[in-house]
Parts: structure tokens; C-alpha cells; sequence
């Protein structure tokens, strides 16, 4: 095996933070390496001076035996370094063709980029049309302009960062049949992830970062994911636990809500029903982009709709503003925490204040009760052990998973009868996310009717009592989590958005044990 | 290499040191202007800074000091809520134009009866008329998303049309000799907004400005109502989550503006101003913009922005007698003040430091 | 060819000429906007190019120098933008305002003593005979080159921004700045060469009204025409040959009444000058009201800021 590229002793740092210390491996040609950690583990940082992004503060890497430094992208794609990015680096209101064109250095002439765009794509079993604006495509078609983009530049050393988080099961079988068969070809894959099973199965060596540094490496097809969960975390993590109860009555029914899209590449909600009794907890699965963000708003009544289409214990609230749900009993945490959930520039104080007027009783006469507001803080601060120096400290200053739990806190600690969070442990680390699955469960037992939208499939099947997947806006009938097969899910998701192959078999090789009960989780 | 790097929270020091910093770098950069055009630049600092409270003729400007920062405050008092919110009405000179005309109206069609209600009835249509106007892109912007910025300025220009044509017809005084101008408020005692202690330039208008910090810095400190704009201006999503209408938010900020707007044009034609004229504005609509960035949007820095900027209309009068500086000179000096405030505002958010040079 | 006592040939004539700043103005700003920042201090830069203009044209006693001077200003009042937004990062709804108010300021200060002079004559392209034509004579070939200027820019405009490179690559960074930034597009440089091209023709409109349509220098001159050159990006969903469309039927309003002005229609004066605004506002009005679809063309990350992590 001959050596593509090695990473000697690279440092970063960013104020307050040693992103990356004294970070070495190597990463052989036609392998496919896997960079495995947590979140904030320092992935990111590393591969973005791989693709140089960011320059290192110290240390240096070599490929084929010369230094290697690029100053910029440009210089990378130069060298045959090519990168998928977790947050798509795409242009909406751009064709696919001239998408693949900005990623590219010397791109050919629109038309006959579009002809080998069908060419490769065909060819690796992606299949695109180039001249479609790139807004209007699924979020697994949108990966694939990713990946193509690279592979018509014939890169050496391919990074994917995070690439399955927005697939389905039966998607993720396609990519890495593609992965396969690219590095069987000799390109090298650098891929990152936290999914342990995904690694077990498709990578060939393994390196583990925590807080910056290498923790250890290992071959993957041969170490437990428990064995992997546990360098990357760094101790052993427990099962969130829960008490068997009896569901109460209906506590959130949603019935034929329909609304159109809010933006022009925005998702309309066609039709949605379902309903959460005391006690139970649904979880509602879909890929990222299938009106996930659309439900929320349409739930939490930042967008309203008629009155009938939600009810809150028997109440009809459709057409009221968030604050009357919240009086109704009903609260909410959007999936993103900076700038919907909290105001970065504001204080814990202020950030209280956001939904907690109405149950809180923070407000009289319209003037707001600061002591109070502060005591409150104090208290969400305490019970949901935010690791923070007080409430007049900035919610931008805190890290993801310690916002989280504030954000959590003030909600589950309003006592409501009805909780709906979307995406509640995205990019939260892994005692964090243990805390927040376990507190849902809590409140659940305590009597609440509550609604985890995720686009963890493990994550729902941890906590959730019934499923339910939204695809294009539609969701589907609730199922009992239990008895669930992974392959089910897949379907009940979409299938493998615009393709017409997928295939049972590979996807069980693909992602054996995920949904086995003891196999560790760790959350994304 | 420097580098600029955010601050988790902005920080105190600057967000007062800022201004400061402006209002010397402005001093620099327009000395340097005026050298520029042969005038001595220490002496023109002089004649706009010091002169016009300390100088000779000290007495006579002093009170000019509260009639040209009254309506700068009161206006600049109405925009700083919705520039918080990012709702952006830049045509108040447009609102301060129409509650003029709408006050002057009432006022003249009660010639020449002399009641006690006459000025409260002026006042209440010139804020109502300031409020119309500013409802229009408020309006348009609920119903249709039509840009505020672009139709609150276009109504700008409408505005002055308007005034010209009662300044030459319907309002036109007809004792006036066919000189276009309506009748003088000020020889009118039911409709005279005059000194209320005399020799002091302490109007109506400024006691109202006084009135709008301070119900602003309550509003905007304690209220819920302060703080949902706070919110909205910071994160719009958050603010739709805290269940804010921004709906309601746009039309309250550009309607609320508009009125005190209105209102600083009906003190102002009823006071100083004295009579509706072709040239009866002079851009105290802009100016106000520039006294609310000034003033950091915080009603007691406007306070403080507003009298600065005052000093600057009466000390280019000075420079103009004392150095024969031209009137524009103020306007350039202005807009120089509100270019370094935006750019020193960076210390406010961003660190700087030295970028290390990689081992 | 005459209707109600105007020449209609004429008319359009004039039309072209009137329109002529806020196409150059509003063509400059779409290409800023298109590469994802919101300059509202066209106005500004305007009035500037009209002084810098009119002051270089009287000082040398050529036009030409006029308007190379006039794009100058227009691109240094562009770049002292760019310095503010793009480096230091201020807001660009502020600093825009305070473009304006600064322009209007200096350029009034600069403009003293020049008040009431008139400028060396922007020559018509000699086209000869052509120009004598009937109709198409006074339309097509009768202008003076700023006009051919204008409308050859529109459509290289709207080639370098369809056809090439360069322009996928200044739609790519309006569109989604982190993104260009990922993929090594120096976003900063993109956004400062099309505030500066954006600059130059703002500058060049300004002049065309004080070298060639009024032609004088007066305080305040443009009057709002660089904000009705910012409507017309808004009505022209960010497309070329629409804000030539949206230029030119301003420029028929204007001339129109105007011409109503001068027959002496029995309306008053003022209601007639306020009618390019009511338009303005009607017209911004009706753009908005379409939603989604036209709203779908402005580019996604307009007047946002962007900072890169290094």
C-alpha cells in the first residue's frame, strides 16, 4: 500500500479553543480512511486545512512524499483533493450544470459539461439532469451534484464530511456502492462520520479524534461500534431509561392540515394528520428538506392555518399566534438554536423572557418583570445543569449542546401538556444528548404529550413510542416503533429519492445492527 | 495581517466610545476639508463647536440650540424603534412635510377665531397626518412585501409636491400680495406654538421630544414591547417564535414614526417655522437618521446626538459668518460624521488582532 | 406625427435622453446587487459623478474627460462602500443612507461658484445623413454617444452575466457567498469590482444629467433619480434587458409630463413632477404583488453580510 497523503503534527487553534493539537495519520491510496469523533471533536477544522480552507497554526502534511501546502480550495483541487461538504455548498437558483461549473477549475463549455455530466453520472449510477435548478431537488439529488462535481475533476484524495446525515437508508446503500467503486478504481476516500455502523461497514481504517487530538485508530470491520463509541467519547454511556405508562387521552391532535410553501424552494405540508396522547412520545422521521421546518412553524403557530387543523387538549388553536398555544398548553423548540430558538446577542435573562411570558407570568401590563425573568433563568440554569458563568451571559457564548439544554429547560420546565421539538441533539454532543433524550422522556412519563422531529432514525427509535415518516410534506400513518424494521423505515422515508434500484440485500450489509437495542448510540 | 474576530457580546466601552470617536475624526477629516478649500480649519472647528455656546453672540444662538434639536430628536426618536427592528423609514422629511400641511390646514381654516382648542386640534392633525404617510409604505408593505425604503423615499418627493402646490394654492395666503406662503402662524395666538419660557427656544416641540425619550426609554427598557423589537431587529425568526405579529411590529414602527414625524412638523410651522413655504423643509427628516445612528439608537444617546447635530446646523451658521464657509459644508460635515460612526462601530462587534504568522 | 399637440417622434427622443441616467445608474446597481450587496447610496454616487462631471468637463473643456472623471467619482464613492460593508463590515442599509447624505453634502460644497455655468456640448455620433432620416432619424441615429454607450452596456451586461465565467461566478457569490467562499471564490474582491463597476455607472448617469439633459449644475440635481434607479432593479427582477424597459417607460413618464407641462394642461404643475414617483411607488407595488416568482430572481443573499473564517 503506498501512502496518498500524511497529516504530521498539525495544530489550530481559535480563541478559547485548540481545535486540532499535534493531529497525525496517514491515509493510503484506493483506502477509504474514516475520521471518526464527535461533535466539536475537530473533524471539521482538520479537513477544511486538508482542503485549505484554513491553515494550519503548526505542523505540516505531505502527499506522495512532497510537502503540501495549499493556500486556497483552488490549490487543493489543483493537487486532487476534492471535497463533499456537510452543508451543501450549492447555489439554489443555479442549474445543476452551472453548479458543477463553479465547483471545477477550468470547466468545459455549458453543453458539453452537461453531456458529461449525464456521461458520469449514468456511470457511477447517480443520475442528474443538468439542466435543473438545483432549489428545486431532493436533498440526496443535491449530494449528488456534490459528488459529481468532484468526480469529473478525477480527484486522488475525496473528503466527505458527513454525507449520510440527509439520506435515506436506501440512499446511503447507492453512495456507498459509489464510494466502492471509486476507491476499487484507486481514489482514496477521507470520510467523516460519528455513525459508527456506516464506518463498520464501509471503511477501511479508522482514526478518532476527541477535543482536538487522536485518541487512537483502529480497522473498523474488526472493533466493536461500543469498542469505537467509547475512545470517541470517552467513557461509557448509558441507555436513556424510561417507565412503561399508560397513555392518557388525546392531548395534540393535527387534522388535514394543509398549507402552501413559504418560499420559493419551501416544502408544502399536504395533508397531515396525527395525534399524541398524554404519555406518548412520536417521533416523525424524513430526510432533511421533506417540510420538517414547514410542520414546526405550522405547530409552534409562527405560520397559522384554519382553527380546527390543531387541537390542544380538545382546544382548536389553528389560527392562533404562538403565545395563545402556549397558553393552551402547547410549547416548541425549533431545530435551530442561534437566531429562531434564542437570540445570540441576548442574555439567559433575555432569552427566557423569549417564550416565557405567557406560563411564566414574566409580563404585567406589558412590562416586563426582570427580577423575576432572572430567578427563572437562574432556576433553567440549575435544574438543566447549563454550564454557563450566569444569566447575563450570551446565549452565542455558550457551546451547542449547553444552549440545548436552556432551550430544553425553558420549555420542559413551562409544564406543558404538549411539547414538539425538532431536531433536539443536532450537533449537541453525547452527554448533552443523553440529558435532553432523557428529560423528553420524563416529561413524557409526567404526563406530556410529546413530538421529537428528527432526522436521526436512531434517535427516534430510542425514545419514540409510535413513527411516522414526512416525505414531500406528506406524512405518513403512525406506526408502533416497536417490531419496526430498518428496511421499513427506508421506505416509509421515500425510498431512494429519484432512482429506480434499491435493493433490500445491500441495504442490510450496509447498515446491519443500527437499530439493535444494545448497540451504543451515539447521537448525532 | 490583522484579523477581525466577534465578540460573544458587544462590547460597553465602544458602543459609547464610538461616537466620541467619530465626532474627533470628523472634527480631523473636516479641517482637513476646509484647509483644503483655503479656510483656516481651526478656526472653522471653532466657529461650529465652540462659538455658537461660548462665542459673542452666544445669547442669541443658545436658544436656537432646542428649536433645531427638537425635531431632530423627536424624529430621530420614531425611526430608531423601527431602524431597530430593520423596518427602515427614511422619508420622514416626507411625514414631517404632510403633518405641516395638516396642522397649518386646521389652523387656517379657523382663522381668525381665537379658541383654546384650536392648537390641540393642530397638533392631533399633524400627527395624524404623519402617521397617514407613514402608513402608506407600511401598508404597501403588509399587503404587497413592497420595499419600505424605496416607497417611504419616493413619498419623499411627492410630499414636497404637495407643499409647493398649497404653498401656491389652496394654503396660499390671500392677503399675501400673490406671493406664494401661507399666512404667518406666529401672528396668530390660538395657533402660535410659542416659547414657554421665553428666550429659551423651549417650545412645545422640544418639551414633546423630551416627553419621546423618555416614554422611549421606558418602552424600550421595561416594556414587552421594547423588547420584541429588540428581538425582531437581532433575530427575526426568534422574534416570530416569541410570537411577535411583524406584521403589526411594521405597521406600528413606520405609522408611529410617521406621527412624530407630523408632530415635529406641526411644532415647527406653528413655532420657528411660521408659515407653510416652497422652502419650508430643510432635511430635518435626513438629518434625524443620522441622529439615530448617532445616538445608538438609545433614546438618551439620541438626546444627546440630537443637540450635537443642533450644534452643527447653528455652528455652520457661525462658520459661515465667521469664515465665510458655505452652507453645504455642514451637510458634507454631517454625512462625514455618520461615515465614521459606521466604520468605528466595527471596535463595537469585532476584535482586532494581529494575525501570528504560521511556524 | 403629432397627438394632443405633442410630437410623438420627439417624444421618443427625448425619451431616450431622459432616460438615460437612471439606465446607467440602474444597470451599475443591478450588477452590485446581482453579486449580493445593496448599495442604496446611487443617489449619492450620482450627484457626485454629476459634480465631478460637470466640474472636470468646465475645467478642461472637454466632455469626454467629463464623464471619465464623473465614472471616477462615482467608483471612489463606491469603493469608500465597499471599504465600510465589505472590510468593516457595517450595515449596508446605513452606510447606503449615508452614501447619499454625504454625496448630497460634498457635492453641493464642491459644486459652489459653479452654479449657472454652462458645459462644454456633448457631441452627436456624426452619422451623417442617417440622422436625417424621417422618424428613425431623431430615434435611432440622432443621439450623442453616451446614449449608444448606455445601450451597449445593458446588453454586454446581460452577455457577461448569462454567458461567462466571470458572471456565474458574481451570481454564485450573490447568491450564496459561503458557498463561493468554500469552493475558493474570492467573494470580498468579487463584491468590491462590481460595487466599483456599479460606482462608475452611477457616476456616468450623474453627468449625463448635468453635461448633457439639463444641462447645468443645481444643488440637488438628481432629485431622486438614483432611487428611482434602485426601484428599477426591483421592477426589472434583476434582469438587463427589463431594467432597459423599466429605464426607458420612466423615461417617457417623465418626458411626458413634462411635454403636458409645457402645453399647459390643466393640471397643476406640481401634481405633473409628482407623477414619476406615484409611478415609481405603483409600479414597485405591482412587482411585489406578483410575489414568489419575481421575488424568486433577486438574488438570495442580497444585503446580507458575509465574513470569512479563516
Amino acid at each position: 500500500m503506498t501512502d496518498l497523503l500524511r497529516i504530521e503534527g498539525i495544530s489550530k487553534s481559535y480563541p478559547g479553543v485548540k481545535a486540532n493539537d499535534d493531529v497525525s495519520f496517514t491515509i493510503g491510496q484506493g483506502r477509504i480512511h474514516a475520521l471518526l469523533g464527535e461533535n466539536g471533536a475537530g473533524k471539521s477544522t482538520l479537513v477544511k486545512m486538508i482542503y485549505g480552507l484554513v491553515r494550519p497554526d503548526s505542523g505540516r502534511m505531505v502527499m506522495h512524499g512532497a510537502p503540501y501546502q495549499p493556500a486556497d480550495p483552488r490549490a487543493a483541487r489543483a493537487q486532487g483533493v476534492a471535497m463533499v461538504f456537510q452543508h451543501f455548498s450549492l447555489f439554489d437558483a443555479l442549474t445543476v450544470a452551472e453548479n458543477v461549473a463553479l465547483g471545477m477549475d477550468n470547466p468545459p463549455p455549458l453543453r458539453d459539461l452537461a453531456r458529461r455530466i449525464r456521461e458520469v453520472s449514468e456511470g457511477y449510477g447517480l443520475p442528474l439532469d443538468p439542466g435543473r435548478v438545483v432549489g428545486d431537488l431532493s436533498a440526496g439529488e443535491r449530494q449528488r451534484i456534490e459528488i459529481l462535481r468532484c468526480l469529473l475533476q478525477d480527484p486522488k484524495l475525496l473528503i466527505m464530511d458527513e454525507p449520510t446525515s440527509v439520506l435515506t437508508p436506501q440512499e446511503v446503500t447507492i453512495l456507498f456502492g459509489t464510494l466502492r467503486q471509486l476507491a476499487a478504481e484507486g481514489t482514496s476516500i477521507l470520510y467523516i462520520s460519528h455513525k459508527l455502523e456506516e464506518i463498520r461497514s464501509l471503511c477501511d481504517e479508522a482514526t478518532i479524534l476527541r477535543h482536538g487530538k487522536v485518541v487512537g485508530s483502529c480497522n473498523p470491520r474488526d472493533t466493536s461500534a461500543r469498542a469505537m463509541a467509547e475512545m470517541m467519547v470517552g467513557a461509557s454511556l448509558r441507555a436513556p431509561a424510561r417507565t412503561a405508562t399508560e397513555p392518557g387521552p388525546v392531548a395534540l391532535e393535527v387534522r388535514n392540515l394543509s398549507l402552501p410553501a413559504t418560499h420559493p424552494f419551501g416544502t408544502p405540508l399536504r395533508a397531515i394528520s396525527l395525534a399524541v396522547r398524554q404519555g406518548e412520545v412520536l417521533g416523525i422521521g424524513g430526510v432533511a428538506g421533506n417540510g420538517q421546518d414547514e410542520l414546526m412553524l405550522a405547530l409552534s403557530g409562527e405560520v397559522r392555518s384554519a382553527a380546527e387543523t390543531v387541537r390542544v387538549l380538545g382546544q382548536p388553536v389553528g389560527d392562533q399566534d404562538p403565545n395563545s398555544r402556549r397558553r393552551a398548553g402547547m410549547v416548541t423548540a425549533p431545530e435551530e438554536r442561534l437566531g429562531h430558538a434564542a437570540v445570540p446577542e441576548m442574555s439567559l435573562t433575555e432569552n427566557a423572557v423569549l417564550s416565557g411570558t405567557v406560563r411564566k407570568r414574566l409580563a404585567r401590563r406589558g412590562f416586563i418583570d426582570w427580577r423575576a425573568a432572572e430567578d427563572w433563568a437562574a432556576e433553567i440554569i440549575a435544574t438543566f445543569d447549563v454550564r454557563t458563568r450566569g444569566t447575563g451571559t450570551p446565549a452565542a457564548a455558550l457551546s451547542g449542546g449547553n444552549l440545548q439544554k436552556f432551550v430544553l429547560g425553558r420549555e420542559i420546565m413551562q409544564s406543558p401538556a404538549v411539547i414538539v421539538v425538532n431536531q433536539p441533539t443536532w450537533g449537541v454532543d453525547a452527554s448533552a444528548a443523553a440529558y435532553i433524550r432523557q428529560a423528553l422522556l420524563d416529561r413524557a412519563a409526567a404526563g406530556a404529550a410529546v413530538v421529537v422531529i428528527s432526522q436521526d432514525i436512531d434517535e427516534i427509535l430510542e425514545i419514540a413510542d409510535t413513527f411516522a415518516a414526512l416525505n414531500e410534506g406528506r406524512l405518513s400513518a403512525p406506526r408502533p416503533v416497536a417490531g419496526l424494521t430498518l428496511e421499513q423505515i427506508g421506505l416509509m422515508l421515500g425510498g431512494a429519492h429519484g432512482m429506480h434500484q434499491a435493493e433490500p440485500e445491500a441495504l442490510h450489509a450496509a447498515v446491519p445492527a443500527a437499530s439493535l437495542p444494545e448497540s451504543p448510540h451515539v447521537p448525532s | 495581517m490583522f484579523l477581525l474576530e466577534k465578540r460573544p457580546e458587544a462590547s460597553r466601552l465602544w458602543t459609547w466610545g464610538t461616537p466620541v470617536l467619530a465626532v474627533v475624526a470628523t472634527m480631523i477629516a473636516g479641517g482637513l476639508l476646509f484647509a483644503l478649500m483655503g479656510k483656516d480649519p481651526f478656526l472653522a472647528i471653532r466657529a461650529i463647536f465652540w462659538d455658537p455656546l461660548f462665542g459673542p453672540n452666544a445669547s442669541y444662538f443658545r436658544p436656537q440650540l432646542l428649536v433645531k434639536a427638537g425635531p431632530l430628536i423627536l424624529i430621530a426618536m420614531g425611526l430608531s424603534f423601527g431602524f431597530r427592528a430593520g423596518i427602515w423609514n427614511i422619508g420622514a422629511e416626507g411625514q414631517y412635510v404632510i403633518g405641516a400641511l395638516c396642522g397649518a390646514a386646521v389652523a387656517l381654516a379657523a382663522y381668525p377665531a381665537e379658541n383654546l382648542l384650536i392648537f390641540p386640534a393642530m397638533i392631533l392633525a399633524g400627527a395624524l397626518g404623519g402617521f397617514l404617510w407613514g402608513m402608506i409604505p407600511a401598508f404597501l408593505r403588509i399587503r404587497f412585501g413592497t420595499n419600505e425604503i424605496l416607497v417611504s423615499l419616493m413619498l419623499v418627493y411627492v410630499a414636497e409636491n404637495v407643499l409647493s402646490y398649497m404653498a401656491h394654492g389652496p394654503l396660499k395666503n390671500p392677503q399675501g400680495y400673490g406671493f406664494p406662503g401661507s399666512r404667518n402662524l406666529q401672528q396668530y395666538p390660538s395657533a402660535h406654538n410659542a416659547e414657554v419660557i421665553a428666550g429659551t427656544g423651549l417650545h412645545w416641540g422640544v418639551l414633546a421630544a423630551l416627553a419621546a425619550v423618555v416614554v422611549g426609554h421606558v418602552l424600550l427598557n421595561r416594556h414587552i414591547f421594547g423588547f420584541q423589537i429588540r428581538v425582531a431587529g437581532q433575530a427575526p425568526r426568534a422574534a416570530r417564535f416569541a410570537g411577535v405579529n411583524p406584521d403589526r411590529l411594521v405597521a406600528i414602527c413606520l405609522g408611529g414614526s410617521g406621527a412624530l414625524a407630523g408632530l415635529a412638523g406641526i411644532f415647527e410651522v406653528s413655532g420657528p417655522g411660521g408659515q407653510i413655504t416652497d422652502a419650508f423643509n430643510v432635511g430635518y427628516g435626513f438629518t434625524a437618521i443620522i441622529v439615530a445612528f448617532l445616538g445608538r439608537l438609545e433614546p438618551l444617546g439620541i438626546l444627546l446626538a440630537g443637540l450635537l447635530m443642533a450644534l452643527t446646523y447653528i455652528g455652520g451658521e457661525t462658520a459661515q459668518l465667521v469664515v465665510g464657509l458655505p452652507a453645504a459644508a455642514i451637510q458634507a460635515f454631517q454625512g462625514m460624521l455618520l461615515f465614521f460612526l459606521l466604520a468605528f462601530d466595527l471596535l463595537t462587534h469585532y476584535r482586532i488582532r494581529r494575525r501570528r504568522i504560521p511556524a | 406625427m403629432t397627438l394632443g399637440g405633442i410630437d410623438i417622434v420627439m417624444l421618443i427622443a427625448s425619451m431616450m435622453v431622459a432616460a438615460t441616467p437612471i439606465l446607467l445608474a440602474a444597470t451599475g446597481e443591478m450588477v452590485a446587487e446581482k453579486a449580493g450587496v445593496l448599495n442604496l447610496g446611487v443617489e449619492g454616487m450620482m450627484i457626485m459623478g454629476a459634480i465631478g462631471g460637470f466640474g472636470a468637463a468646465v475645467l478642461t473643456g472637454s466632455p469626454v474627460i467629463g464623464f471619465l472623471a464623473a465614472a471616477a467619482a462615482g467608483v471612489v464613492m463606491a469603493l469608500l462602500f465597499a471599504v465600510l460593508t465589505l472590510k468593516l463590515l457595517s450595515n449596508q442599509v446605513a452606510t447606503g443612507l449615508a452614501l447619499t447624505l454625504f454625496g448630497l453634502g460634498l457635492s453641493a460644497l464642491l459644486g459652489q461658484g459653479l452654479q449657472g455655468i454652462k458645459p462644454p456640448p456633448t457631441a452627436r455620433l456624426p452619422l451623417g445623413p442617417l440622422a436625417d432620416l424621417p422618424v428613425l432619424g431623431p430615434i435611432v441615429f440622432g443621439h450623442d454617444w453616451v446614449v449608444y454607450l448606455s445601450l451597449a452596456l445593458v446588453v454586454a451586461v446581460r452577455w457577461y452575466l448569462a454567458r461567462t465565467r466571470g458572471g456565474l461566478v458574481l451570481r454564485a457569490v450573490g447568491e450564496n457567498p459561503d458557498a463561493a467562499h468554500a469552493l475558493g471564490y474570492p467573494v470580498v474582491r468579487v463584491r468590491v469590482l462590481a460595487l466599483a463597476f456599479g460606482g462608475a455607472l452611477a457616476g456616468l448617469g450623474g453627468a449625463y444629467l448635468s453635461l448633457v439633459r439639463v444641462p447645468q449644475w443645481t444643488e440637488g440635481m438628481t432629485a431622486g433619480a438614483g432611487w428611482i434607479a434602485l426601484a428599477i432593479v426591483v421592477f426589472a427582477s434583476w434582469r438587463a434587458e427589463r431594467v432597459l424597459l423599466g429605464a426607458y417607460l420612466f423615461g417617457g413618464i417623465t418626458v411626458l409630463q413634462l411635454r403636458l407641462q409645457a402645453a399647459g394642461v390643466a393640471i397643476p404643475v406640481q401634481i405633473l413632477s409628482m407623477a414619476p414617483y406615484l409611478i415609481t411607488i405603483l409600479v414597485l407595488v405591482v412587482m411585489s404583488a406578483r410575489g414568489g416568482r419575481a421575488r424568486l430572481q433577486a438574488p438570495a443573499a442580497l444585503g446580507r453580510p458575509f465574513v470569512a473564517v479563516r
